[in-house]
């Protein structure tokens, strides 16, 4: 099958998100769709899955133009799409939810659950996509779980498969298991649109490379395009791999965690003995794939959640029990790692956010009463410390982009002293003038003395940012190693090897 | 789309290789971005959770309806209401089979009945100085409970317990002023104590379950207001509830050592205590760090547990704030006008107060304007029962459900009388439990 | 969540979870009180002879028998006992043999307050324990009915609090149809006319409008209960005859199944309106989870996108489950007007619509969960009508008793429960 966008344009009211897109998609072909954050591929994919309506522009399946007024034309046309976030219901079982849409039935719409496990298992053992038709969704590894989301796909007979970033929740491991299936795939006769930013994915599986800059197409490429050429077109200007800093002066110690485990509300250890200390002047950056124990481990040295076990000392006072405002009072600055979530109040003013774990102080409070002068007063300087792109201080801060909501939970962390920031995420589905900012930010933060403690999924920010890096693993920090080991030794960590090469161990 | 409501920020994906070292660049992109920002958005696509988020229940800011959408909500209601008055007029119904051929006769019929009944209801209500004494005084309670339930929805909590946090209040309050024996202004502090107290404590169950347990409000306050009814029920079973030599269900009224004194007519001190609640409360919500505090738990809990805000303690004190309200609400009828206590005291202004707070938008001023509008209805509707056209008063209270509704669904409104959308159109859009 | 289980064992701390640890002190604690109430039940009763009858009343068929009250109640605090020992070294089983568990200490507890209360009775005439099934099945008959309605809605992703309004509306058209047509069964269609269109209304609303679905459902509510009122206020005296005196449903006696003793008469003997509600419990439990049709409920209450995704129109499956939800809230309507007592009076459904809820959250939004809950409500209300004539127990508190339950359940043992993950979120597409 050959798919084929014309002039496709998609606006959300003064805003354009897909201009004339153009765009050939040969049979059996892997085409690669590369873009930063907000470049408009989500968006342009959406529309050829018939989830949005384009404003203008058509698609035309084997030179016949269509329109799809739901997914379900889009299914029947063959085109199948693997979501960013999996479309999987998580309490229905793998079978029921391959079979959704398209339900086995015995007559009278009476489930045939025999026979949609059947299906299930057919397309698993004929792709090489092992997973068991009756386990329930919502209790399998996220690596499982996409593999589901492609059975479905291909349960609908798709002839063209749409891959949204598919590699993000994976360990190199599981990336290099996708990148098999999707050669399969190919060989098999199935084309694969595949939207990813990172280039060595692009170069390792791409047959066509298109990138995509603020929703245009800025050209095409052969996977043999150097790296830094397709970084350019990607990002528009020439881009360089490291942030500018001077060697960390590091000094004591100021975060000191011993032996913690923390247990999730249904029993697992989530976090297992870990320890580790942090210094004055100095990032330790953690890293590992999402959802291997980071996410509670900072939530405990906040006090957000309590360890079962174990010490976390602050200026050697144990702070482990305090709850997240004894936490923030003792010095503890926090950048958590969903804003939106848990970062600021989405409906409250930017200025009510700039003061949102400030507001008892005494700048900001007399007694009771809430100084509103100085909370004023507080969001002119920071917006303009910042540089926050706001129409006011009393917009909602649902009404900035990401970058800048992102710069309102940076500039109200930064705005008190600090003995130990923590920023987990820190720059996520944040614009690249925004990553810098908060980058340069952080760095002037352990300048000024803090023990800065960064938790990322992105080996890039690691590298970027760290002094000394922990790699974390199923609730465990497997090693901490110095910046300068291997791309493939730290790949290796992450996916659970513990053996640090000997020259690399970071000296703690 | 609403999957976006919840999930984490889409478009999760730091580009790569970007971080610059060289100035010039840095500037060049400050640059780029703030032409940007000139033509509309800064930096990448516009966050897909803003919608969702600002589309909330707790957050007034993004659902003040505007003034006309509200009149219209008000005079749909009324259009309805004149229906409803016409079919239940016999002669209308009478001329109904001549319609064809005598339609003067239904229409003359039906604008008899409808503006009789209408007429007679804006006169009882604001007709007289007497009539706006007593509808000020009706509505006083409908605003003290209104207010309660307001501020619990500013917490993010759906109060249905207004009901019972007043039966608890009444009762105490009626205890007090019946059975003890004091001066006369420290028997009114006591009595008028005990009304808040027990509301407090009533209301501050739900909030201390919510808390803990996690247990929803909605039910506990629901099974709360039963609870109270049967604890009220239980005492006046009891000797020391009763009237002297008396058997019923019916205690002695407060003695007058213990009542508000009038200020005009017989509008009571009570009264003003109302108003003075709803500026209490606005000053709490929006001038104090408790308020603050508030807000921000209603409208993202996370994200005020991790800026160091205790959760469970503001679940507790809103429901307790909102139990003292009621309590203060129970006193307007206890120690205002007097009433003794009995089973059906409360009626259902612990109920109504929920319509009023959701017409006011949960903002002080929203619900006293809302407690006025319908302590007018009410007061109007008995004197439309008994004007010529004798429409029964329960049809205010369908003429207030639909003013509610109507409010809460502006896209409904709009859709009906081809405004243009002037607003948010996702008014009282939440997810609910 | 998935990551959670994609953590191993490996490398884990040996620890004991604190979820289990307070498993163990809340079933000691409760255990235990049942065990003090029991042995003082047991202390207290002094005469142990207790009347008891298989039957509703005592009767020809049903005569009276006596029982030693003390021997039972002794029992009770045995089996009691025994629950508590496992609870105290945490071996209370989970899954269905801990179900079980905890309906025999019920059993037992009930077994022993029964006999407490009858025994040593200072009336003129000993009064016997009477079968309470058959009043439970009467009292439950409603709250089933709303609870389904509950269910297929909020499996569907729209909250439901306005099930007191669809009884409400249901018993009055009920009633209304009834008396125009001179027929229980019409006045049967009646209810389920009055329930679907107080559906429609709140799919428009909801659905259409996205009005937020906790608000609309006390808006309905009020609504409901006025618009009632006001007509039932207009219906003139000298036409009560054709609007509100309603034929009343008569039992009809299945053969054989109602000749089973103690179960038989209370489940087998009773009106069309109970037999329905065997019917739909099953109808909504198989529709829910063995076909195609609730597949795609649950799927557009769980996940909407997911299912758009798959081309399912997730509005349409939401208001093919509101108004066929109620279909079933009208039926429970009826049952206060031509499923009992005839006439419609203000107020008729009297906060049943509440314990529906109740009863939708208790069960779990499950019909089958949510059926037991309402049997509960429905057995304490009757216990509470009989045990009011001993007077050891005050009436207005044992009315209360429901209620407490509830409260107590929800706090203690549901607690956190998990509503359908998009109840309560309209579905748009931008």
């Amino acid at each position: 099958m050959k798919l084929e966008i014309r002039g496709l344009t998609k606006r959300f009211g003064t805003f354009t998100a897909n201009d004339r897109i153009d765009l050939t998609v040969e049979p059996g072909q892997i085409h690669c769709l590369l873009g930063e954050n907000g470049a408009g591929k989500s968006t342009l994919m959406n529309m050829l899955y018939g989830l949005l309506d384009p404003t203008e522009g058509e698609i035309l399946v084997d030179g016949e133009p269509v329109t799809f007024a739901s997914p379900s034309g889009a299914i029947d046309a063959g085109i199948g799409m693997v979501h960013q976030h999996f479309m999987l219901v998580p309490v229905f079982t793998v079978a029921e939810n391959v079979m959704l849409g398209r339900e086995h039935t015995r007559g009278a719409g009476v489930l045939n659950r025999r026979e949609a496990a059947r299906v299930v298992r057919e397309l698993s053992e004929r792709y090489g996509l092992a997973v068991d038709p009756n386990s329930l969704v919502g209790e399998l590894p996220v690596g499982v779980q996409q593999r589901v989301e492609i059975i479905k796909a291909l349960s609908h007979d798709a002839k063209v498969l749409i891959l949204d970033e598919p590699t993000a929740v994976l360990t190199p491991q599981e990336i290099d298991e996708l990148m098999d299936i999707m050669r399969s795939l190919k060989e098999q006769g199935t084309s694969i649109i595949f939207i990813t930013h990172k280039l060595r994915e692009v170069k390792a599986v791409g047959d066509v490379i298109t990138v995509i800059r603020r929703g245009r197409v800025v050209g095409s490429a052969p996977p043999s395009t150097p790296e830094t050429e397709l970084a350019e077109m990607m990002v528009g200007r020439e881009v360089n791999l490291v942030v500018d800093k001077a060697p960390a002066k590091t000094g004591e110690t100021v975060l000191e965690v011993s032996g913690v485990t923390v247990v999730d509300p249904r029993g697992h250890q989530v976090v297992k003995d870990v320890s580790f200390v942090a210094k004055a002047g100095e990032v330790l950056g953690i890293a590992g794939v999402q959802g291997n124990g980071q996410t509670e481990l900072i939530k405990s040295l906040l006090g957000l959640v309590r360890p079962e076990t174990g010490k976390i000392l602050l200026d050697g006072e144990d702070i482990s029990r305090y709850s997240p405002r004894d936490s923030l009072d003792a010095g503890i600055g926090y950048v958590p790692e969903d804003r939106s979530h848990d970062g600021y109040v989405a409906s409250f003013s930017v200025r009510e956010n700039l003061v949102l774990d400030l507001y008892r102080s005494d700048a900001f409070a007399n007694g009771p009463a809430l100084k509103l002068d100085a909370i004023r007063e507080n969001a002119e300087s920071r917006i303009k410390e910042f540089d926050i792109r706001t129409e006011s201080a009393e917009s909602p801060v649902s009404s900035l982009s990401g970058g800048n909501q992102q710069k309102v939970v940076v500039a109200r962390e930064f705005s008190r002293s600090l003995k130990a920031l923590i920023a987990s995420q820190p720059t996520r589905g944040v614009d690249v003038g925004s990553i810098e900012f908060i980058h340069k930010r952080i760095i002037s933060e352990r300048d000024n003395g803090t023990a800065v403690i960064i938790v990322s999924t992105e080996l890039d920010e690691i590298y970027a940012l760290s002094d000394r890096i922990a790699v974390m693993y199923d609730g465990r920090i497997v090693g901490t190693v110095s910046p300068d080991i291997k791309r493939e030794d730290i790949g290796l960590m992450m996916a659970g090897a513990r053996e640090v090469p000997a020259d690399q161990e970071a000296t703690a | 789309m609403s999957e976006h409501r919840k999930g984490p920020s889409d478009g999760a994906e730091p580009p790569d290789q970007a971080s610059g070292s060289n100035k010039e660049q840095w500037t060049d992109l400050q640059q780029e971005a703030k032409a940007k920002l000139e033509t509309g958005r800064a930096g990448d696509d516009p966050d897909p959770n803003a919608d969702g988020e600002s589309a909330d229940l707790r957050s007034p800011i993004t659902w003040l309806p505007t003034v006309v959408e509200t009149l219209v909500a008000v005079a749909l209601a009324l259009v309805i209401g004149a229906v409803l008055i016409a079919l239940s007029e016999r002669k209308v119904i009478e001329a109904m089979p001549y319609i064809f051929s005598y339609p003067q006769d239904f229409f003359r019929e039906s604008w008899d009945a409808i503006s009789s009944s209408y007429a007679a209801l804006v006169k009882g209500a604001i007709g007289s100085g007497s009539a706006i004494g007593t509808t000020v005084e009706r509505s006083a309670p409908l605003i003290c409970a209104g207010l309660g339930v307001s501020l619990a929805f500013r917490a993010g909590l759906f109060n249905i317990g207004a009901q019972g946090q007043l039966i608890i209040g009444a009762m105490l309050a009626g205890y007090v002023g019946f059975s003890w024996d004091l001066p006369a202004g420290i028997h009114l502090l006591a009595a008028f104590t005990a009304a808040l107290l027990g509301g407090a404590a009533w209301g501050a169950i739900s909030g201390v379950l919510k808390a803990q347990t996690g247990a929803h409000e909605v039910i506990t306050t629901i099974m709360l207001n039963f609870l109270a009814g049967s604890v009220l029920l239980y005492a006046l079973s009891k000797e020391a509830f009763q009237r002297e030599g008396s058997d019923n269900r019916l205690s002695p009224p407060a003695n007058e050592s213990a009542r508000f004194a009038d200020v005009v007519g017989n509008t009571h001190w009570g009264v003003i205590l109302a108003f003075l609640a709803a500026i209490v409360v606005w000053w709490l919500l929006e001038r104090s760090t408790l308020g603050f505090e508030i807000r921000a738990v209603g409208a993202n809990p996370d994200a005020a547990r991790t800026a160091g805000m205790s959760v469970p303690k503001i679940y507790t004190l809103a429901m307790l704030i909102a139990g003292l309200l009621a309590g203060l609400a129970a006193t307007m009828s206890v120690l205002g006008r007097g009433d003794s206590l009995s089973p059906t005291m409360a009626g259902t202004i612990g109920f109504d107060a929920i319509t009023v707070a959701l017409l006011g938008r949960a903002t002080p001023l929203g619900t006293v304007l809302a407690g006025l509008l319908f302590g007018a209805l009410a007061v109007g509707g008995v004197a439309m029962q008994a004007s010529a056209a004798s429409t029964p008063k329960e049809l205010t209270q369908v003429l207030q459900a639909l003013i509610v509704l109507f409010v809460a669904a502006p896209a409904f409104v709009r859709g009906i009388t081809r405004m243009r959308a002037q607003g948010s159109d996702s008014a009282l859009m939440a997810k609910g439990w | 969540m998935a990551i959670a289980t994609a953590i191993s064992d490996e490398g884990a701390v040996d620890l004991r979870d604190r979820a289990d640890v307070s498993r163990q002190i809340k079933l000691v604690v409760v255990f235990g009180l049942v065990v003090a109430l029991l042995v003082w039940f047991a202390l207290t009763i002094e005469n142990s002879t207790v009347l008891y009858t298989l039957g509703e009343r005592i009767s020809k068929e049903t005569p009276a028998k006596e029982v030693n009250g003390q021997a039972l109640a002794w029992g009770a605090v045995a089996v009691a006992v025994v629950a508590l020992l496992l609870a105290a070294v945490n071996k209370v089983p989970r899954g269905g043999l801990g179900i079980l568990v905890f309906v025999l200490v019920g059993l037992a507890f009930f077994t022993g307050f029964l006999v407490w209360n009858y025994a040593d009775q200072d009336l003129g005439r000993p009064l016997a324990m009477v079968n309470p099934l058959p009043g439970t099945m009467r009292l439950a008959t409603p709250l089933v009915f709303g609870a389904l309605a509950g269910c297929l809605c909020e499996r569907a992703g729209v909250i439901n609090i306005a099930i007191e309004g669809q009884l409400l509306m249901g018993a009055f058209f009920a009633s209304v149809a009834s008396s125009a047509f001179y027929s229980a069964e019409m006045g049967l269609l009646g209810g389920i006319a009055a329930g679907v269109a107080m559906a429609w209304m709140l799919g428009i609303f909801a659905l259409r409008y996205q009005v937020n679905q906790v608000v609309l459902g006390v808006v309905l509510i009020a609504f409901a209960s006025g618009l009632t009122a006001f007509m039932l206020s207009q219906i003139p005296d000298d036409y009560k005859q054709y609007f509100n005196e309603p034929l009343v449903l008569e039992r009809i006696a299945v053969p054989v199944l109602s000749d089973i003793p103690i179960l038989g008469g209370p489940l087998f003997n009773q009106t069309l309106l109970v037999y329905l509600m065997y019917v739909a419990v099953f109808l909504v439990t198989f529709l829910l989870f063995e076909t195609k049709w609730g597949l795609r409920v649950r799927a557009v209450g769980e996940h909407p996108m997911a299912a758009d995704t798959v081309g399912i129109k997730v509005n349409r499956v939401r208001w093919q489950a509101v108004l066929f939800g109620g279909v079933f809230a009208g039926l429970g309507g009826a049952y206060f007007t031509v499923g009992s007592t005839g006439s419609f009076d203000n107020d008729a459904s009297a906060g049943n619509g509440f314990i529906a809820l109740a009863a939708v959250i208790m069960g779990r939004w499950h019909p089958i969960g949510a059926t037991f809950a309402a049997l509960f409500f429905g057995f304490t209300w009757t216990l509470q009508a009989q045990l009011q004539v001993l007077d050891k127990i005050p009436g207005e508190l044992l009315r209360a008793s429901p209620y407490l339950a509830t409260i107590i359940a929800v706090a203690g043992f549901v607690g956190r429960v998990r509503p359908p993950a998009a109840d309560g979120v309209p579905y748009v597409k931008s």
